[in-house]
């Protein structure tokens, strides 16, 4: 059986600091709003949703204890839909909607939703623990340094220097500019209300469209004290790959991922349901899936599974018309184009995390829903979306418009 | 009845518990202690008129210093009949001592510990058993957890009870270094409830107990206890902790020593855990390290025969001690500048001589100015002054009347050797003893010079002579045993570690380390990433990459000594391509090593070395490069290889001499126990199947000895196999 993407809506990215516009939003009020939406929009009888499938990557607090279920009930939806909160890290929002199709594909689900939260300024990142990093036999196992000693053992090994970086970052911004001054993304985003119905949030906040190689220029590496210093992940990273002298810490805030509140959602169903409720299909998923890669360095997941997906698509590279990879840094987008060689104009074409931020449990749907209304915009056929993912995975889907 | 533990109540119904080992300077715990202290727990304990105790020492030297090493090393062994002991084996062994601790802490009584002197290892961890415990303010004290400095880790209670008192981060930084600690720290971090002035701990102890008759319960077996700074893996402050510490570790032992990262794991483990329940984690990641042969292979070599050799095990027995009174130190450069401060601060007289009085004068403002860094550290201005009065500056050699032992550190040049020798021997007659400091000239030559060659010796000091540990003691074809007994007893007066190898072309330590550098210097001219070649190298547990040392001991001096070594052996000399190198370096690139700024590396003024960029372009980066595990393995079996040749050929007369001289004197992987104990680890089957493979790959360099095929086929190994029968 298919499984196809009838509907997908997102929240605007809010600063996720205690001065973003969604900070005084609960978690769960903003993905509610999230779910009530993708029901008004396309009119479904929730009865049909089997299932509400939401990343979420910090969930602890008020994001814990199963906060798919809780949002189905708070979002209004027939009892009977299901709900669970899946972890992927930061590609668990596409995890979930390949979850919500692999349902429907499998006949366990007629309409599954895929989707994702997270409120990072509520929640702090990292805060939910784990072993990975903190019990020491597991992290001397594993290598385990923080991703952005990864991000920059990338540029180090793969030859990107600081200029490079700041000038992948300055060109998200640029796009990401461009397409909200185009309103690009005016079919998916979702404004956030309060609580007596304002509005308190309706574009993506934590853009800087001003920036420049001298802005950036100024900013100071983000994890070169922790590298070298204290604690010294850099020797980690040596251990794992002796053939690099030292590592040039290249990443800042200005061409990393920004710390947002978000989420999102996807509306997957089989053909019947489209056909019971006279919805046409605005996608099919072609592939999916995820991948393992090496830990240490973590984020060069993507490319592996980009190969796969293709080989079990049956596609080419030249058969995919545009392509999507977080930009969780600007040196793991760069090596994905110098490893997969993608001309710069084939991917990310309206910016990405570097210029509007990534909410972990989130992004995934997100930039599925971007890459969807894109390949709308420009008639074009087939999109490959991809995250690189932490402790070393990368999750990918191919979808062909129809 | 009790032999190692006296037992005396007195009226206030107050025992005090002292440990007075026999047959030991020092009290450790071994078998018969715990038999004893586990009986005294009981007494204590049930016998209702014994209202407290105080556990204190018999000895004069201390409290107590911890586990019998000796003891454990032998227990360690592999036993008769075969095989390793199984990890539960090891585990009932360890968790003895961890039994009787707790016991003692939940014996019912209030126990208080009197530390006077040294209280380090098991000793402090019994400390930690007690609810109280007080220590005397006197500079002899020294308090600590040690053990991670022998490739073991605190497994008496030790991991676990530390952090419970001074928090995990503290407790950590000080067990993962191995940091001892004065009085006034312990004070600090609450490991000690009170300094009082020496000779009053007891009376202090007895006192407190008077006052807390019901103090007999720990904190941590107290209802409402607060984990200083937090415990738990949803603790921000404890998780962080963790995060931190395993990059601090893996960046100091690289991922070689089993004992670091064990220790973290009983420590997080362990904290999250009531006590009862910690002290068996603790033991069963102590059984886990013991069970590996890193254990054994780093106690035997680091502790127990480093201990001995300092203790004199090479002396010749049946020659009188004959401590160094006064020191003819020819020669004030940067060696013998150094020699004359170590000498003067043993309480030697030195005589410094030099050809100038101005050169021997800057010898003795090299003392000055290494000492004024101390100042402050242990160091007073006039305990300076006295050490400084110690050391006379002259030019006649006549001047040197009176000296009882001789050390030559002249310019490396036979002849300019020869004639200092002999001026010396017109004044001090050939009947005192004559060492020379000569790091690469055979001491079978330079004795000729000597009418006496039995009275000449080897006497090898590594620079910074203030700083590195080892003294290589080399034997000439004919000296003899007085001379030997001599140049250790001086080695013992200064306070450093002796090996007595000898005479050969860079005797045992020079011509091993050697070869790691060459190695290194070889995979240049082959094209190897040199990143890899560096990282490797320390990686293996090298203090510094092969081309890092080249640099520091300056490349243009290694073009020198092959320049030499040519020249002496004329066609004889099997020339390589990390000779290339070397000359390509030198002679057209001017890279003479860091003292001119320019070597493998460049070093940026204010800025951190770089590998030269150049380096690629002059030898031009291989398509296809090896894997890490090859690079290593090629620095490891390198110096592996040359050692067992020194031994085959007698440079070498015992396999303790080859792994405590590769250790401290240039600093080889500290986690193998030394090349020796690495090799009988490996096995010499697999020693010999990979040094021919290497033959064949790398070129004859790799050569297995005979020696070593012989105990391949045999099974033999450098250090007896075999546990000996208990005495």
């Amino acid at each position: 059986m298919e499984a196809y993407i009838y509907d997908a809506v997102r929240s605007p990215r809010g600063r996720g600091k205690n001065d973003g516009a969604l900070h005084e939003i609960t978690p769960i009020a903003l993905v509610s709003q999230v779910l009530a939406a993708l029901r008004d929009r396309t009119g479904i009888d929730t009865a049909d949703v089997d299932d509400v499938i939401l990343g979420c990557v910090t969930p602890v607090g008020e994001q814990g204890a199963d906060i798919a279920r809780v949002a189905v009930l708070n979002a209004d939806y027939a009892e009977t839909t299901a709900g669970v909160q899946i972890n992927r890290f930061c590609a668990s929002g596409l995890e979930a909607v390949n979850m919500a199709a692999a349902k429907v594909m499998s006949g366990e689900a007629d309409f599954a939703i895929g989707g994702g939260v997270e409120s990072m300024s509520r929640i702090p990142m990292a805060s939910d623990g784990g072993a990975w990093a903190t019990d020491p036999a597991v992290a001397y196992k594993t290598y385990f340094a923080p991703q952005g000693i990864g991000a920059d053992l990338i540029a180090t090994k793969f030859g990107f220097s600081r200029t490079d970086v700041d000038a992948y970052a300055i060109e998200s911004q640029k796009r990401a500019k461009r397409a909200w001054d185009e309103g690009r993304f005016v079919r998916s985003v979702l404004p956030i209300r309060d609580v007596i119905g304002e509005v308190v949030l309706d574009h993506d906040e934590h853009m800087r469209p001003d920036a420049d190689m001298q802005s950036l220029g100024a900013l100071k590496p983000s994890f070169k004290a922790m590298g070298e210093d204290m604690p010294g992940f850099d020797a980690i990273a040596l251990q794992r790959y002796p053939e690099v002298e030292r590592i040039d810490h290249v990443h800042h805030a200005g061409n990393s991922s920004g710390i947002v509140d978000g989420a999102a959602g996807v509306l997957v169903g089989s053909k019947a349901m489209g056909e019971k409720y006279g919805l046409k299909p605005r996608a099919r998923i072609r592939a999916m899936g995820s991948i393992g890669s090496e830990p240490m360095i973590m984020l060069t997941g993507p490319e592996s599974i980009a190969h796969k997906l293709l080989k079990r698509a049956g596609m080419g590279k030249n058969d995919i018309d545009l392509w999507e990879l977080n930009e969780a840094f600007a040196s793991v987008v760069l090596r994905y184009m110098q490893a997969l060689d993608l001309d710069h104009d084939r991917i990310n074409v309206n910016g990405g995390a570097i210029a509007m931020g990534h909410p972990l449990g989130a992004t995934g749907a997100m930039v599925l829903g971007t890459a969807l209304d894109e390949l709308e915009r420009t008639g074009k056929g087939t999109a490959l979306i991809n995250l690189c993912v932490g402790a070393g995975m990368g999750t990918g889907t191919i979808i062909e418009r129809l | 009845m009790s032999n190692t533990i006296r037992f005396d109540v007195d009226a206030d119904g107050i025992a005090t518990l002292t440990i007075d080992v026999p047959g030991q300077s020092m009290n450790v715990i071994g078998a018969e202690f715990l038999t004893d202290f586990s009986a005294a727990i009981d007494r204590l304990s049930s016998d209702a008129a014994v209202k407290g105790a105080v556990i204190a020492s018999g000895k004069a030297s201390g409290f107590m210093a911890g586990m019998d090493l000796k003891g454990m090393e032998e227990m360690l062994l592999p036993q008769e009949g075969g095989g390793k002991l199984a990890m539960a084996t090891l585990f009932d062994r360890v968790f003895t001592l961890n039994a009787i601790l707790r016991r003692l802490e939940t014996c019912g009584k209030p126990v208080a510990c009197a530390i006077e002197g040294i209280c380090v290892g098991g000793g402090f961890e019994l400390a930690l058993a007690c609810h109280y415990r007080v220590v005397s303010d006197s500079s002899k004290v020294q308090l600590g957890l040690p053990e991670i400095l022998v490739g073991l880790f605190p497994g008496g209670g030790g991991s676990q009870r530390f952090p419970r008192i001074a928090g995990t981060q503290v407790a950590l930084m000080y067990m993962l270094q191995g940091k001892l600690f004065r009085p006034a720290e312990a004070a600090a971090i609450k490991v000690v409830d009170a300094v009082v002035p020496a000779g009053t701990t007891i009376e202090a102890a007895k006192a407190w107990l008077l006052a807390n008759p019901a103090a007999s319960v720990q904190p941590w077996d107290q209802k409402g206890f607060k984990f200083p700074g937090g415990v738990g893996s949803m603790n921000p402050a404890f998780a962080q902790t963790f995060m931190g510490a395993v990059p601090m570790m893996a960046k100091e032992a690289q991922r070689n020593m089993n004992a670091p990262i064990a220790l973290l794991s009983a420590v997080y483990e362990g904290a999250q855990l009531p006590m009862d329940r910690a002290i068996r984690i603790e033991s069963k990641y102590f059984a886990k390290v013991l069970a590996q042969p890193q254990a054994r292979n780093m106690v035997r070599s680091l502790f127990v025969n480093k201990q001995a050799a300092e203790r004199g095990a090479r002396r010749p027995k049946d020659i009188a001690p004959s401590p160094t009174k006064k020191l003819a130190m020819l020669g004030a450069g940067m060696m013998g500048a150094g020699i004359a401060t170590v000498a003067a601060q043993a309480g030697i007289e030195v005589v410094l001589l030099d050809r100038d009085m101005a050169a021997a004068e800057k010898g003795k403002a090299h003392a000055q100015e290494v000492l004024s860094k101390r100042l402050g550290k242990g160091m007073t201005p006039e305990k300076m002054a006295d050490i400084l009065a110690r050391i006379t500056p002259v030019t006649d050699v006549a001047d040197l009347t009176g000296c009882d032992f001789v050390i030559e550190a002249v310019f490396e040049d036979p002849a300019i050797k020869a004639d200092i020798t002999k001026r010396v021997e017109a004044v001090l007659g050939a009947d005192t003893i004559f060492g020379s400091n000569t790091s690469t000239l055979p001491i079978t030559g330079l004795a000729k010079a000597w009418s006496k060659p039995e009275n000449f010796i080897g006497i090898h000091f590594f620079s910074p002579v203030e700083k590195m540990p080892l003294v290589e003691i080399i034997t000439g074809e004919k000296t003899g045993p007085e001379a030997i007994a001599k140049a250790l007893d001086f080695v013992a007066q200064i306070k450093k570690t002796p090996i007595v190898v000898s005479d050969s072309r860079g005797f045992y330590t020079s011509r091993c380390f050697s070869t790691y550098v060459q190695e290194g210097t070889q995979m240049v001219a082959e094209g190897v990433n040199p990143a890899l070649i560096e990282n490797v190298g320390r990686q293996l547990g090298m203090p510094v990459g092969p081309l890092a040392v080249s640099d520091e001991v300056s490349i243009e001096l290694g073009h020198k000594i092959l320049a030499a070594t040519k020249r002496e052996l004329g066609s004889a000399y099997k020339g390589t391509r990390a000779d290339d190198v070397i000359e390509q370096m030198v002679v057209e690139l001017g890279r003479l090593g860091r003292k001119n700024g320019k070597g493998f590396y460049d070093y940026p003024e204010g800025g951190k070395k770089a590998l030269w960029p150049g380096l690629t372009e002059h030898f031009p980066r291989a398509a296809h490069q090896p894997t890490p595990e090859q690079v290593r393995e090629r620095l490891l079996f390198r110096q592996l290889i040359e050692c067992a040749r020194c031994y085959a050929e007698g440079v070498l007369a015992a396999p303790e001499d080859g792994d405590i001289g590769a250790i401290f004197g240039w600093g080889f992987a500290p986690w193998t126990g030394g090349p020796f104990s690495h090799m009988d680890t490996l096995g010499a089957a697999k020693i010999v199947e990979t040094l021919d493979r290497l033959a064949q790959e790398q070129g004859e360099r790799f050569s297995p000895t005979r020696q070593l095929r012989d105990m391949a086929t045999s099974g033999a190994t450098f250090y007896p196999a075999k546990a000996k029968a208990a005495a």
